[in-house]
């Protein structure tokens, strides 16, 4: 593998992250991650969609005409979420009780359209494939980070075995009731993407309203 | 009936607690009047599209509705996110020509949004928590206008915070995404204060 294609894999991982730098399928990735097990099936249901979708569309890209292709492009999408619906309820059904509706909504989950039609439409197929497991990588590494942490500290357990002891068991940690309600998965969201960017000062946005410095010094 | 559109509106609210529609709430919401337009959108096709859903999930793909034609045991809810994202889809077309053709001074305003709210997962996402949770024909139309005055609200008020918060000093790495991000956290505590609100 040469280094240009391993750079399709490896650059959706933080320099290019689907969900901190393109802001593309938040929706799902704060809603499964209450635990490990929801975020790590729902990676994986995401990146097999994204690369069968990215190779099919690469496929037909020379036969798709212009006006139509949003079309084609969705059906394809919805036909293959469809797949994975059905797999996830007939081998892993309690899974997909859990996942609930978040499934279904990778139809509308905008890394898949939107890495079909930036990407796949205009390369051949390897490099489409490799386009899609990246990214799809870079989502699950994001999913499971956050899941990480909310599970961690809001209940002490990591796929659902128990790494702290609790404090009503008689242990030493006191679950954090927070981390596995709503508001903290924007919380741990935001400070990711602080973190990232303090390490790659280059993908800070720029100031809309710079605050003015006085070229004579402070005179107040 | 008002407590499930209470709680569709707040406890329940599709963007703060179920965080949909949440690529659309971040992008399109940095002027309160474009925000405002997005809004009565969604108001518009969620009111719409989660009725129109339930007829046709329950009229043509859920187990015996063919029964009639003699085919008792066929079973299409597998085809439902296809159905849906069609359905929408059309509405949404259907809504925009009508608009053109009738009230051109309200499609000059809300023209651009329709399509942006096609690729919504708010919408499908309401369409698939009716089939989830059962409603039936008029607590559909109430959920439907709820959840959609609620994600309306939700991002009115999000837009509102960011315009006083362009003039603020963020720190670097915060600045924009981020410090989105941590508002509608904090919004979506604000809202989770809701829980427990009832008419008498």
């Amino acid at each position: 593998m040469t280094s240009k294609t391993l750079q399709l894999l490896t650059a959706p991982l933080i320099d290019n992250n689907p969900i901190t730098l393109q802001i593309l399928g938040i929706c799902s990735a704060l809603a499964v991650t209450t635990s490990m097990a929801t975020a790590l099936t729902m990676s994986l249901a995401l990146t097999a969609v994204l690369t069968t979708a990215s190779a099919a569309i690469s496929l037909i890209r020379f036969h798709l005409p212009g006006s139509i292709r949003l079309v084609v492009q969705i059906t394809i999408i919805a036909s293959l979420v469809i797949i994975a619906d059905q797999l996830l309820r007939a081998y892993a059904f309690e899974m997909s009780e859990r996942l609930s509706v978040f499934v279904g909504l990778i139809v509308t989950n905008c890394i898949v359209l939107a890495r079909a039609e930036t990407f796949a439409m205009r390369n051949p197929v390897w490099p489409s494939i490799l386009d899609g497991v990246g990214n799809g990588l870079g989502y699950g590494l994001v999913l499971m980070i956050v899941a990480a942490i909310r599970e961690g500290l809001g209940a002490g357990t990591l796929f659902g075995a128990q790494i702290a002891p609790l404090a009503s068991e008689g242990g030493w940690f006191q679950p954090l009731g927070l981390m596995l309600l709503a508001p903290s998965a924007f919380f741990i969201i935001g400070l990711l993407i602080w973190a990232i960017r303090t390490g790659r000062p280059a993908l800070v946005e720029p100031d809309e309203f710079p605050l003015r410095t006085d070229p004579r010094g402070d005179r107040s | 009936m008002s407590e499930l559109f209470l709680r569709s509106v707040f406890q329940e609210n599709l963007a703060l607690s179920f965080f949909l529609g949440i690529c659309t709430f971040l992008a399109v919401s940095k002027r309160i009047d474009t925000a405002l337009g997005l809004g009565l959108a969604m108001i518009v096709v969620q009111g719409l599209t989660v009725p129109v859903n339930h007829l046709i999930y329950n009229g043509l793909l859920i187990e015996g509705a063919w029964g009639w034609a003699g085919l008792p045991t066929v079973d299409l809810s597998y085809l439902k996110l296809i159905c849906f994202i069609g359905v929408i889809a059309a509405i949404v077309q259907i809504l925009e020509m009508t608009l053109e053709r009738f009230v051109p001074l309200l499609h000059r305003s809300l023209g651009i949004f329709l399509p942006l709210i096609t690729v919504n997962c708010a919408v499908l996402g309401g369409s698939l928590f009716m089939v989830d949770r059962r409603y039936s024909l008029p607590e559909s139309v109430v959920y439907g206008l709820g959840s959609g005055i609620g994600w309306a609200l939700a991002i009115v008020g999000f837009a509102a915070i960011r315009e006083r918060l362009r003039y603020a000093d963020i720190p670097e790495g915060l600045r924009g995404l981020g410090i989105s991000f941590i508002v509608t956290g904090l919004m979506s505590m604000g809202f989770s204060a809701f829980v427990g609100v009832g008419l008498p």
